[in-house]
């Protein structure tokens, strides 16, 4: 077990309980946080220093099969960014795609201790946990794709809605996922079955099935919630990226009927204009109906200038963007669950678009009444690394900073927009919310995000600087599960992290329809397919309705 | 695993890269061999029931007998004392001992390199270069009507890639198998595989690239010169009449092997392949997957990605990965004189590379893991013999799809594990080097 810490004299941020900078004592054993420890524990003295929870991530790409292939795709993005062997800890590589343990490294710089791989189909997931075993420092789970799930789409065109409930719960259990992930419903039918096309409303029928993308939101979203399972389904919105989206994502929200919904990286969904022109900012509907609807939350999303890496299961898209970009492009599919596409990008200041699309992402963020339910994310590596997020943050504290970085950018795309009237700044306080209290409170992990007794002890230390983006790039101390991991800026000993998942129960009589549709249609063999307990040892269950 | 000892269901074939994993299989009920394999091909049979228990040392210091200690003794000392160790092999091996490789070349600023730089390494570089549209072998068997194979004799290679994936598979939408499929073969002489296809192009050796860039022309609608046929033995009628029915199928696929990688042009020609694949999705959707060998080659390139960001030919000499083939791939570093020991896990270079590597390998200290005795493990300084994956060994393995299966081992071994071994390397390194690996990393 690990020593007691105790941290005094620094300026918590803990907005679960309601501790907004005050000078406080936080002490820590045995991995929680406790109400004291003895007087002769190693103490921090956080003096001139800022304490938060760990850093939460609730949406990002770091592991499993697509992230594989984008990593091994680039040498171009790791030769100039490499992360040298320290004492006990790994070697590795950077770039927007970086190494397994450089992954965990980094996250942890920053402060962050949890981070949720967004994407894998589940026949993906043996492969993922493989990744997130050697994924150091943090603790971490993934959501399973279900939305293109031909096995579970027959079910649902049928009406068989009750099998398709226990069905969805075998799933969970036998691909040990955290939550339920849409991408793009219903859009993999056409794109692998008809010659690369898509779908683009909730209510076209799909080809091949007599179903809609509407129904299948509406079924896992039910699903979700019915399985009380900590984190609603997680939505990627059908026409992701395309002008006039909006009218699809408030479509996807309404579908909720007030359920429980979380959309993501919604600063991609939130664009109008018309198909096939230049897009603008619909950012102030988008927020208004988050704002009025409580049953919704989302992460932004945000667009970084520079380097990325698209990495999504909607593989349409990627094809559309590798077109306009003429760039080495990877499609991946998973036969009967998924699709995936790959391509190296690059946000450009002064083209109309990516500016755009960075501006309608900071007013998403500025325009958010509930900071609870408007996270912090650049769906890495998406719209950027992760890296960027000290930026991001300095973006949203600083308004003369952000208004000097708008100059910079196309002038048309800004003017499209409303940033440059609005003055909020965020305070410490959300800067905490929005990074590590709500993204926690939104996964239904009672024990992170918080510095409450009881809670695990991951705590970051920042120095108190002016400059919100030098002090979020580096956290002076960084204690998981209560361990130092950085002290005084500099890594100590190599630290493993927790899977976390979720096992609802469900009918086994299910696996009577399961089993044929394996043998007649997949290649593993059915006994072969679920994830068993050796791939995710020492993990955390998250409780759900009925386990 | 369960006390049923007699029958394995399920089990996994590790012989090549289908990795099929519906195999049954009888264990003897003295627990030293397996007696039947249903389902298993050819290939597959011969690997579960020729397998037997070797009656050899666990291992051996200079060709004779020591303890499994003392080998490991002298195995981390070959390596502290090396300025420059290279470690090779892993493909017929699990996961979980390809990762305690890696982890040993990171920490003693080593070589990591697999047998993929002499087989599909041309394929990764390629893939690099210009990307690739692929699927896993489910799609092909529920969605492809137009089944391509260049350079590659399944037949005999991959007996059950045809009856399990790709031309006799009935799926989703070819719920009549072959007859639903159009099966082309290219290859520069007619093959048991040949005999099956619809069409077969039979090309002009060393002319691979030519011909994939013709059709790239092709299907890009651009003209071509009157000296294709003379280049690479197909009329343009024939190319004409196959592009057309590439560009007009539901879901094509193409397969290939080394035939095109290990040829005049290797990792050109792979590009050329991978880039007509991606062009033909202007008009249908079109994948490209290279028919991978050994059982877990796929997951060596997997796991030294996901730990160095990069899939073979990795040197840790600076402290970090760095990448580059040609430089770092052991066949040349050995053929160059440059490593100074040299660990071989599963794999025998002392018999395939070329003269003047083997000439090295001859004179530097050689570490090896290998359930049989190889040309490598005679010439080793240090030699265990290990317990064979899939067989008598769990973990983890890798499909050519990429798709990770658990294996069902049969029977036990009396040898340790290739991951055993490493591990205990590794701890054996980390402390005569003073690093201190905790309990949970060391997992």
């Amino acid at each position: 077990m690990s020593a007691a810490i105790r941290i005094k004299n620094g300026k918590v941020y803990d907005p679960i309980n309601n501790v907004d900078g005050e000078i406080k004592e936080i002490c820590i054993k045995d991995g929680k946080i406790v109400d004291s420890v003895p007087s002769d524990s190693h103490c921090i003295d956080a003096h001139g220093m800022v304490v938060m929870p760990g850093g939460v991530d609730i949406h990002c790409h770091i592991a499993g099969h697509k992230v594989n292939l984008a990593r091994k795709f680039q040498p171009e993005d790791h030769r100039h960014d490499v992360q040298p062997r320290v004492g006990n800890l790994r070697s590795g590589t950077g770039g927007t795609v970086p190494s397994t343990f450089t992954t965990g490294y980094r996250y942890a710089t920053l402060g962050y201790t949890t981070a949720m791989e967004a994407a894998v189909p589940p026949m993906g997931a043996r492969h993922t946990f493989e990744e997130l075993h050697d994924t150091p420092v943090l603790d971490k789970g993934y959501y399973v794709l279900l939305a293109n799930n031909v096995c579970l789409n027959q079910l649902l065109e049928k009406g068989r809605t009750e099998e398709f409930k226990e069905a969805v719960g075998w799933w969970l259990n036998a691909a040990k996922a955290y939550a339920i992930k849409l991408v793009n419903p219903g859009g993999d039918e056409p794109w692998k079955g008809r010659k690369n096309s898509n779908v683009h409303n909730l209510d076209e029928q799909i080809s091949g099935f007599d179903l809609t993308p509407r129904k299948i939101i509406k079924a896992l979203i039910d699903a979700s919630n019915d399985l009380e399972l900590p984190h609603p389904a997680h939505i990627h919105c059908n026409n992701l990226g395309h002008s006039g989206n909006y009218k699809t994502t408030l479509e996807t929200m309404k579908t909720a009927e007030g359920r429980r919904a979380h959309i993501t990286h919604i600063q991609f969904h939130s664009y109008g204009g018309e198909v096939g022109k230049n897009p603008t900012s619909q950012a102030a509907e988008i927020s208004n109906y988050i704002n009025d609807n409580p049953n919704i939350s989302a992460d932004v999303g945000q667009v970084m200038f520079g380097k990325a890496t698209i990495m999504t299961g909607d593989a349409p898209l990627t094809w559309l963007l590798r077109n306009m970009t003429n760039n080495k492009w990877i499609n991946a599919d998973t036969e009967c669950e998924s699709g995936c596409g790959i391509l190296p990008f690059s946000y450009q200041e002064h083209i109309y678009t990516h500016a755009l699309q960075w501006a309608i992402g900071l007013e998403l963020f500025l325009l958010a009444k509930d900071p609870w339910r408007m996270v912090l994310s650049t769906d890495h590596p998406n719209g950027g690394s992760f890296e960027n997020y000290p930026k991001l943050i300095r973006l949203l504290m600083d308004k003369d900073f952000r208004n000097e970085q708008a100059g910079n950018v196309n002038q048309k795309a800004i003017a499209n927009t409303n940033l440059l009237d609005i003055d909020r700044e965020f305070t410490m306080h959300e800067i905490a919310i929005i990074s590590r209290a709500g993204p926690a409170k939104l996964l239904g992990l009672s024990n992170k995000g918080h510095l409450g007794i009881g809670a695990d002890a991951d705590v970051t230390i920042y120095d108190e600087m002016k400059d919100r983006e030098a002090m979020f790039n580096a956290a002076r101390y960084v204690i998981k599960s209560g361990e130092l991991f950085i002290n005084n800026h500099e890594f100590c000993s190599d630290l493993d992290g927790r899977i976390l998942h979720v096992e609802p129960q469900y009918d086994e009589a299910v696996e009577d329809i399961i089993r044929p549709f394996f043998e007649d249609y997949y290649t593993v063999q059915f006994d072969n397919y679920a994830v068993d307990d050796d791939y995710v040892h020492g993990a955390e269950v998250i409780p759900t309705k009925s386990r | 695993m369960s006390k049923e000892p007699d029958i394995v269901k399920n089990a996994i074939c590790t012989f090549c890269g289908c990795v099929c994993d519906d195999i049954e299989l009888t264990v003897d009920p003295d627990g030293k061999r397996i007696t039947k394999a249903t389902n298993a091909c050819v290939l597959g049979k011969s690997w579960f029931l020729e397998h037997k228990v070797e009656d050899y040392p666990v291992a051996m210091i200079n060709g004779k007998e020591v303890s499994f200690e003392e080998a490991v003794e002298e195995a981390a000392q070959v390596f502290v004392n090396a300025k420059f160790p290279a470690i090779y092999g892993l493909s017929d091996t699990t996961c979980e001992a390809q990762k305690e490789a890696v982890a040993i070349a990171d920490y003693l600023n080593g070589n990591i390199d697999t047998t993929t730089s002499v087989c599909h390494g041309p394929t990764g570089m390629a893939f690099q270069g210009v990307g690739e549209s692929t699927a896993s072998l489910g799609e092909i068997k529920n969605r492809a009507d137009f089944v391509m194979y260049w350079g590659g004799n399944p037949a005999e290679a991959h007996p059950r890639h045809f009856e399990r994936y790709a031309v006799t598979a009935k799926g989703m939408n070819t719920p009549n198998g072959k007859e639903d499929r159009t099966v082309a073969m290219v290859d520069i002489r007619p093959t048991s595989s040949s005999l099956i296809a619809d069409i077969f192009l039979q090309i002009k050796p060393g002319s691979d690239f030519e011909l994939l860039w013709a059709m790239r022309a092709m299907v890009k609608g651009k003209a071509l010169d009157n000296t294709l046929e003379e280049r690479t033995g197909i009329s343009m009628e024939k190319l004409e009449n196959l592009v057309e029915r590439m560009k007009n199928c539901q879901f094509g696929v193409i397969f290939f092997g080394m035939g095109l990688t290990m040829t005049r042009g290797r990792h050109f020609n792979a590009g050329a392949l991978l880039e007509l694949a991606t062009d033909l999705n202007d008009f249908t959707h079109f994948v490209a997957l290279p028919t991978r060998g050994h059982g877990n080659v796929t997951g060596a390139d997997n796991v030294v990605s996901w730990q160095t960001g990069f899939p073979f030919g990795v040197n840790f000499n600076r402290g970090y990965p760095r990448f580059n083939p040609g430089e770092f791939t052991t066949s040349d570093l050995l053929g160059r004189g440059e490593a100074d020991a040299l660990c071989v896990i599963a794999s025998d270079p002392a018999s395939n590379f070329s003269q003047k590597a083997i000439e090295h390998i001859k004179s530097i200290p050689v570490i090896s893991l290998d359930p049989k005795p190889s040309v490598t493990s005679q010439l080793a300084r240090v030699a265990f013999t290990t317990a064979t994956y899939g067989i008598n060994v769990a973990g983890t393995v890798y499909r050519m799809d990429n798709v990770a299966l658990k294996l069902r081992p049969a029977f036990k071994s009396p040898f340790p594990s290739d991951e055993e071994v490493l591990r205990a390397i590794k701890h054996r390194i980390c402390e005569l080097r003073g690093i201190m690996i905790n309990k949970t990393a060391a997992a």
